[in-house]
């Protein structure tokens, strides 16, 4: 989650009693991580570019609404993340989503195969720009509704249980597929940081 | 424990949401099996390393059609 702009407070407000200005300068502190939001989400950069200005729009016409009882910020997601599944819900991609090929033993239980410790931490190994891209290349291993989980529990930092009610999801459901989300992901991540991993990293860091 | 459920509680132990006492028998086996505690340790390290890694900025076209649509909304005067 991004940190807070000093003196929110006075800018929502602001922005609340019609400043444009204010507005744009809550935007500009948001909107990356929004856009990411809906890269995540949707999985390409045209729909992540809706998302972002079509929940920028709801938010500024709905702006006197918000109550200040969370974050602004927390408010702008649960814009964005409606607008983006609404989205994949006309093209009734939400419905048709469900776990991709889950390893599962007979039990249900998950079994790990990249049984593998890492070198170097990620973020030491390959440099800012090349991180964000294997993360959004990953990430896009998961199917929608597995991804949509993670993303708001593991990136925006929602709780289970605010996870759970933005996506209509029991508790139960969500952890599950976080577990797996998480699990996927370690395995995904594996190949490129795994000690033995050298040849998947990005050509300049072989 | 069992590897089988420590892989089942991996989540909940990162997130501090498991039992103390299965936290206990949890630990006792990452003492003695290293597969597992490669795997809780990579586990560790994939969420910090998506929860910590900052988006990239805003694409330039991006940006600048974002801006173009709120000084299109900001002329006819909304959202009053």
């Amino acid at each position: 989650m991004p940190t807070h702009l000093d003196n929110e407070q006075s800018i929502v407000a602001a922005a609340q009693a019609g400043d444009s200005d204010a507005f744009v300068t809550l935007l500009n502190q948001y909107g990356r991580h929004i856009y990411r939001l809906g890269l995540s989400i949707t999985g390409n950069h045209q729909d992540a570019e809706d998302v972002l200005q079509e929940a920028s729009l709801k938010a500024y016409r709905a702006i006197a609404e918000f109550q200040g009882n969370s974050r602004f910020y927390t408010w702008l997601v649960r814009i964005a993340v409606n607008v983006a599944l609404g989205k994949l819900r006309k093209r009734a991609l939400w419905k048709e989503s469900s776990l991709d090929e889950p390893r599962e033993s007979e039990d249900g239980s998950y079994i790990p195969l990249e049984i593998e410790s890492w070198g170097d931490d990620p973020e030491k190994a390959c440099m800012n720009g090349e991180l964000q891209q294997i993360l959004a290349g990953v990430i896009q291993k998961l199917d929608l509704k597995s991804r949509t989980i993670f993303t708001l529990r593991d990136v925006e930092k929602f709780s289970i249980e605010e996870t759970a009610k933005l996506l209509g999801l029991s508790i139960p459901v969500v952890k599950t597929r976080l577990l797996r989300s998480r699990l996927k992901l370690r395995e995904e991540l594996t190949k490129y940081f795994g000690k033995d991993a050298r040849n998947a990293m990005p050509t300049s860091h072989r | 424990m069992r590897c089988r459920q420590v892989i089942d509680k991996i989540s909940d132990y990162l997130d501090g949401e498991l039992d103390p006492e299965l936290v206990r028998e949890l630990e006792r086996h990452l003492q003695h099996c290293e597969d597992c505690r490669v795997v809780v340790d990579t586990t560790r390290k994939t969420v910090e390393v998506f929860c910590h890694t900052e988006p990239a900025p805003l694409p330039n076209d991006v940006r600048e059609r974002l801006n173009q649509m709120f000084r299109h909304s900001f002329r006819k005067g909304e959202p009053n």
